[in-house]
Order: structure tokens, then sequence, then C-alpha cells
């Protein structure tokens, strides 16, 4: 199986504080891992790096069959590439509805003159309505978002990232303040997502990395200290020093 | 312009019919019609009040669905002025040239036509032939593209260099407030060709046109409504649909919609450049109706004054930016024009042409404290519109994005 995503030697320094040291990282397309890792381990900032946020000082990223360079991209053109990013707190547009948050993602022509002249069809607003369903919220379309409870939220923004149709969807703590069913609500849609596609969960929580039943990268200080199977990274000895001794 | 989309929005009928009714009573009630209730001046002041209406109306655009607190706006409006300013004084300059050389014994070549008109217009500055600038200045709908396309490239030129660099927030602000203070400097320069401190005056007088101000202003007037109803109309629809949402979310939450793949950076320069042609067309259309334009109008003061209205009348929502820009305006001339009482305190009297700013600078840091919804926030009491509640929290990181209290209802 060919790599979708190819993260090779990359460094970044922040005033002289190296958050990320010649970390290399690769996933299939359709594989689902885990990423876990202290505080400062450099999580967010390795996802800052996939999705153009941030510029690596050196390093690779390539991206897909033709091997894109994603470091020559911004923002809009990697997440138009089919990189999605869920962020750690919930970040929906509140002052707008479900529906047009959702129509929003769906994936159609990002232009400013296309998006213009953009009408709705038909086929969008079904799709609309089974994301909308897939995530428990069909009832609520209508609804400004920011009327939502925080669990909801943390869906509504799943379902976005479902609606841009991306190849690899890169997810920073998405069980935080779930309660246990909602929990299993989001563990089974990442799950069924990942059929399809690379996900990418970054997570706290062991429990919840257990439920997923995936590959796990443990990361500390910038690099990758250990990645295998769960059981197989919680016996390696420098894991339990580092992370799961705290 | 289906009938869903009115259906949609109500408010666009609604303000349609109030814009509509309002034009037809003045025109009725004006000096044309023989009436004596409303004088041409004061006809002249409501056109005017309108083609501001619609330069809010973009400010709203700008500022309130896209975050973007431009302070430079007004230098569009008065390019715009500019542009048909120069068209108005070569015309009327060419016709008085005309009259006074055809009874001359040799009649004049078109060269010395051209001649005579520059020495008249550009005499005051001390010059008498015409700047490169004004090489369409001659032809009325060579100029009238002028109108759009000068201040258009330029917002799109200061956009794109502004947006590019991803300056956000009161950095930007900063920009445009300098951008048009550099632009009211050179234009004060006797070089610019645009007749230095003096401006462009005489611009009440259209070329070739025998009827009285009093006509004349009417024409105006309608012309005014019918551009402040269109743009009201086209603004709607750019923010009903998914550009709508797209330009919102982009106030709210800036790099959310850059990770769902939208270019903010090319939303951005396309409303500010879209915003700046509205306002172009508002600023040809006052100055005829003003009459005289300088240097001054394009000062940055302007702008913050634009936004002001914006903010009294409520950002975020059209109507609010037109009655914020109609309300303050129409105050304010009834304040500065020594028509309000002074009011004596014994020891001080206060003088409202002087005191009129005070008034305007306390009501607006009021306002902002507490109905940050402004004068729009009234309608929600009708209509009940329901908002979010964020628990005191804004809408967004970006520092462009509404505040809790202007969204709550």
């Amino acid at each position: 199986m060919s790599n979708l995503l190819e993260v090779s030697g990359v460094s970044v320094t922040f005033d002289g504080y190296r958050a990320i040291r010649n970390l290399s990282f690769q996933i299939g397309s359709a594989e689902l891992r885990a990423i876990i890792g202290p505080n400062g381990a450099g999580k967010t900032t390795f996802m800052d790096i996939v999705t153009g946020k941030t510029r690596p000082d050196e390093g690779r990223v390539t991206w897909g069959e033709r091997s894109i360079n994603l470091l020559k991209m911004n923002e809009a053109r990697i997440a138009q590439e089919g990189i999605g990013r869920k962020f750690q707190r919930p970040t929906v547009f509140e002052d707008q509805t479900v529906f047009a948050n959702l129509l929003m993602a769906v994936r159609n022509p990002r232009g400013s003159f296309a998006c213009l002249f953009y009408r709705p069809t038909a086929k969008d607003r079904t799709r609309v309505e089974e994301l909308a369903s897939e995530i428990g919220l069909s009832d609520a379309l209508s609804r400004k978002s920011g009327e939502l409870s925080h669990g909801q939220k943390q869906w509504l923004e799943i379902g976005m990232l479902l609606a841009q149709e991306p190849r690899l969807l890169l997810v920073d703590e998405p069980a935080a303040g779930m309660t246990l069913a909602e929990r299993e609500h989001t563990t089974d849609l990442l799950k069924e997502a990942a059929k399809t596609r690379a996900v990418v969960v970054v997570e706290h929580d062991m429990e919840f990395v257990r439920r997923l039943d995936c590959k796990v990268t443990v990361l500390h200080e910038g690099s990758v200290l250990a990645e295998g199977s769960l059981d197989h990274v919680t016996a390696n000895p420098q894991v339990i020093e580092v992370y799961l001794g705290r | 312009m289906s009938r869903s989309f009115l259906l949609r929005n109500p408010s666009v009928l609604i303000f349609l019919a109030a814009l509509a009714i309002f034009t037809l009573s003045v025109t009725l009630l004006s000096e044309a019609f023989g009436s004596d209730v409303i004088s041409t001046s004061f006809v002249k002041t409501l056109g005017k009040t309108l083609c501001l209406c619609l330069v809010a109306l973009a400010m709203d655009l700008v500022w309130g669905y896209c975050g973007i607190l431009s302070l430079g706006h007004f230098a569009f409006f008065g390019l715009g002025g500019y542009m048909i300013g120069m068209w108005l004084m070569y015309a009327r300059t060419e016709l008085i040239v005309a009259d006074s050389l055809a009874n001359a014994a040799i009649p004049p070549t078109d060269q010395e036509v051209v001649d005579a008109i520059g020495t008249q217009i550009f005499g005051v500055v001390g010059s008498s032939d015409f700047p490169p600038i004004w090489a369409f200045a001659h032809s009325l709908p060579l100029q009238l593209l002028m109108v759009l396309l000068v201040p258009g490239l330029l917002a799109l030129v200061f956009g794109w260099l502004a947006f590019r660099s991803r300056v956000t927030g009161v950095y930007l602000s900063i920009l445009t407030q300098a951008m048009t203070l550099a632009l009211s400097l050179y234009l004060f320069q006797n070089e610019s060709g645009l007749r230095g401190n003096n401006g462009l005056s005489g611009l009440q007088n259209l070329p070739g046109v025998t009827a009285s101000q009093a006509v004349v202003s009417i024409w105006f007037l309608w012309a005014s409504a019918f551009a402040l109803g269109v743009g009201y109309v086209v603004s709607a629809w750019v923010v009903s649909g998914k550009f709508g949402s797209v330009i919102r979310g982009i106030r709210d939450d800036e790099a959310r919609v850059r990770f769902l793949g939208y270019s903010v950076e090319g939303y951005k320069l396309f409303i500010f450049t879209f915003t700046a042609i509205i306002a172009a067309i508002a600023g040809a259309l006052y100055y005829p109706q003003a009459g005289i334009i300088n240097p001054g109008e394009v000062a940055p003061i302007a702008s913050i004054y634009l936004a002001v209205w914006v903010a009294i009348g409520g950002r975020g929502r059209l109507y609010g930016a037109v009655i914020g820009a109609a309300f303050v305006s129409l105050v304010s001339t009834w304040f500065t024009g020594g028509q309000v009482p002074s009011v004596p305190l014994g020891f001080y009297t206060i003088d409202w042409v002087d005191w009129w700013l005070v008034l305007l600078g306390l009501s607006f840091v009021l306002v902002t404290l507490l109905a940050p919804k402004g004068i729009g926030g009234l309608f929600d009491l009708i209509s009940g519109r329901l908002a979010p509640n964020r628990h005191g929290a804004d809408y967004g990181p970006d520092k462009g994005s509404l505040q809790e209290e202007e969204g709550r209802g």
C-alpha cells in the first residue's frame, strides 16, 4: 500500500525552541491512526505543518500518488487537495444555521465568483440532510449552531469535515468534553470514516484511543518515540517513562 | 433575482417600498412641483443623504459582514466624485469657451478651444496645460468608466498587497487610514493635476442643461434613490447565499474558513474592491449635488465618520447601515447648521455647532457599550430574531468577529 501522506525529516524552531525535531511520519490511504504524547510533544504543531499553517525549517511533506509537495501550498489549497482538519475546541460558525455550516463545507468549487453565483442544488441539499442524520442533527438544521451543546458542535464540525470529502482527516482531541454516549458515537463515526480515507486522531484520553483500536504513534519532544499497537507502545519502557508514568 | 429571493428576504421589499414612498413624497413636496414645503437646498441635502446611505451600505458589507474595518472607503467615494467632476468641469467650460469664441473673426481651431478650456480650468493653479489624467475628460462615457475603474483598481492593488501579507485587525485599519491620508495629501498639491486645494467646483451646473436647479435636484434625488435601491438589492443578494455565509465566516473565524478550502484573501479582495466601486458610484452621485469637491473630502476623518454611522445604525444588517447613515448625517446637518437652540447654563452657553462632535462621539461610545446592535437592533424587538447564547464569549477569535451582544436577540 502506497502512502497518502509522507512527512520526512521535518524540523521547526519557534524562537530558538525546537518544537519538532527530525519528525517522520507516514499514513496509508485508508488507515486510522492515533497520535498520543504529553503536552508540548508537538502534536498540534505537526497538524499545523501538514495543513500549511506553519512552515517547517527543513524536511519534506509529500502528498498523494503524485507526491505533491505540500510545503509550497497555502492552507486553502491544501484543504482543496483533500486534507480536512478538526480543531481542539469546536469551531463552527455560531452566527449561522447548521444547514449553512454544512452547506459551506460540502465539496463544491471554492472560488469567490463560483460561490457568488452558487445556488444549492437538490443533490447538495440531500447531501446536507444525509450528513445531518449521520451526525444526529437532522432536527437542528435550521437552528443557529451557536445554540447547540458542546458535543453537538463537535459533531457538527466532524460533519463539516466529512462534507469536504477529504482523503485525510486530522482530528484534534475529538472526545474532549463529551459524555460517554457521545464518545461512543464519535468513535463509530471515526472508524467508519477510516474505511474509505486516512484519519489521524490526536488524543490524550487512553480509554478513547483503546476504543479506536488502531495503530498508535507516540510523540515526545517533537519526534516519534514509538509506533505500533496500543499494547505494544504502552509496554515500551521509554513511553512509560515520559508519558504514562506521569 | 428570483421570487424566492425576495420571499426569503422580506426586508428588501419593505426597504424598496419605503425608499419609493420617500422619494415620491419629497418630489411632490418640492419646489420643482410648485410646492414650497421642501426647499431645493433641502432636496439636495436629502439626495446627498441617499448617497451617504449607499456608501454606508458598502461599509456594512466590508465591515459588518466581512469583518474588515476599512477606514479608507471615503477615498473611493471621493475618487468617484473627482472622476465625474472632471467631465462636468470640462464639458461646462467647453460650452462657455465655445460661446465666447463664437464671435471671434476667425473660427478657433480645436487646439485653441482645448487651450482655452485649460486656461479656464487650471488658471487658478497657475497652469494651462491638461495633465495626462484628464485624457478622457472630454467624453462622458469614458469618464463614467473611470468612475468605476480608478477606485476599483486602487482598491484592487491596495487590497491585494494588504490581504496577501495577511494584514488584519487594527493594522489593516491603520493602513487604510494611511491610504486615504496619502491620497488627500497628494490631491492637495497643485501638481496633482486636480486643482490642488481648490478642488473641482461648479459641479451642480450640468453642461447643456437649461432646467432650473429645483428640477435638477429632483433628477439627482431620483438617481440617488435608484442607485441606493439597486445597491441594496445587489448587496442583499450577495450576502444571502453561500457567498454571504463565507464572508460572515471570515468575520467570525478566518482560520476555519481557510481550512475549509476557501481562499480567504481572494474573498476579502473581492468584497473590498466591490464595495470600493459601490462607494465610487455613491460619490459620483453625491458631488454633483454638493457642487464642489476638494481634497478635504477624502481626509481620514471622513472614513471614520462612515464607521460611526454604521456602528450607530447597527453593523451586520443592511438596513441598519442605511438608517445609521441617514439618521446621523441628517441630525448632524441639523446641529451644525445652527438650527438647534443653544443651552444657556449661566456660566457657559452650549453652542451646538461646537458641541455637536462631542455629542456624536459620546453617542458612539454609548451605543458601542450599551447597544452594540445599534438602531437596527430595535427591529429585533418586533421580529424576535434569535441568536445563540455564548455566555459572554464573542463569535470567533478574529478581531472583526461579532461580539455576543451584537448577535443576541
